[in-house]
């Protein structure tokens, strides 16, 4: 799992939970692999994201991410910066762990690099 | 790449083990979704450098197919996880980067993907084994993940009841192919090795 898509997952659909965001993320396994770099990507993926949740995910997954603390503007033609947000979404990968809803603590497993957002019934 | 290129490419994407009847799994054969994927891509340009949705993605013939057409990043979403471990060998195999896949129920999407895709593609299940109407859930739920264009195989007998269920939602549908898709010996009750389904390549627009 990419933390791209952890910046896209929420505990929302839980019974009870109001905004069940960001999910906290628990490591147990984690590579960082090589994707080819493409800008025109991922300036179109920034203004998707939720950028607080992002730092967070680095630092929860021991990374120092050197992103600054605000997104900062003109990041289109920004090519450093660019670099270093496309190296924390999809270079970074948790193979196994867990997300954490940080209003009900329950937990999703991350298995072989696949988040489990599955809901018991009860859930719901 | 071509047609016939990417059929044969499809068809080393492992299939199902033991397919489960109840969830509709069969894969869509290798020639319907080399057809399917590239329409999607040379009629109307929109695989390549878009952020895809495959919806019931299964061990990941469809996912693959668009990840080998250059999208910048295509999700499969997935209930089952013994679908989703071949999957995963599958994308081993075939060395992609661009594919993330995530488990859950389609009817219960994670909601920050509402508009988050270009494009959506899914073979969804056809709600014939006691589970009426998912075809449309799928479609319906397909339409608010994408921004731009669905694309989905029906059943053509149900061509237009399709068509009303989506202009119904405020979208416009094309009928973009009428395919012949043989079901395979899964399903044991058919009394044939296999069956003849006819059904269409559906294109919705947003
Ligand atoms: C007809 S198969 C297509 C498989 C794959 N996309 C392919 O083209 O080979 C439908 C898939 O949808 C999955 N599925 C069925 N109901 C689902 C649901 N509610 N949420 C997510 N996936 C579901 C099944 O497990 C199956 O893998």
């Amino acid at each position: 799992m990419k933390l791209l898509t952890h910046n896209m997952l929420s505990s929302k659909c839980l019974k009870n939970v109001n905004v069940g965001y960001p999910l906290s993320i628990k490591v147990e396994e984690m590579i960082t692999s090589v994707v080819d770099f493409n800008p025109e990507f991922i300036a179109r993926i920034i203004p998707k994201l939720e950028w607080n949740a992002l730092k967070q995910a680095v630092n929860e997954v021991g990374k120092d991410s050197c992103l600054p603390n605000n997104l900062i503007e003109n990041f289109e033609n920004d090519e450093d910066f660019l670099k270093k947000v496309h190296h924390v979404l999809l270079e970074i990968e948790i193979v196994n762990g867990c997300l954490v809803c940080p209003e009900t603590g329950r937990s999703f497993p991350i298995n072989n690099g696949i988040p489990n957002m599955l809901l018991n019934e009860d859930e719901v | 790449m071509k047609l016939k290129h990417l059929e044969y490419h499809l068809s080393n994407v492992s299939p199902f083990e033991k397919p489960k009847i109840l969830l509709e799994q069969y894969v869509t054969p290798p020639h319907i979704a080399a057809y399917m994927l590239h329409h999607i891509q040379f009629e109307h340009g929109d695989i390549t450098d878009k952020i895809v949705a495959d919806l019931g993605c299964g061990t990941g013939c469809l996912t693959i197919g668009t990840a080998t057409l250059d999208a910048s990043m295509v999700y499969g979403f997935e209930i089952d996880s013994d679908a989703l471990d071949i999957f995963q060998e599958n994308m081993q195999q075939f060395e992609l980067t661009n594919i993330e896949a995530i488990r859950c129920d389609i009817l219960n999407i994670p909601r920050r993907f509402e508009n988050f895709f270009d494009t959506v593609i899914m073979n969804p299940p056809f709600g014939t084994k006691h589970n009426a109407g998912i075809d449309m859930e799928f479609l319906k739920i397909g339409m608010l993940l994408s921004k731009k264009a669905i694309y989905s195989l029906h059943k053509s007998s149900t061509r237009k009841f399709v068509k009303k269920f989506v202009e119904n939602l405020g979208c416009k549908v094309e009928i973009v192919a009428e395919l012949k898709y043989n079901l395979p010996s899964t399903y044991k009750f058919h009394k044939k090795d296999s069956v003849d389904i006819e059904v269409d390549l559906v294109r919705v627009l947003i």
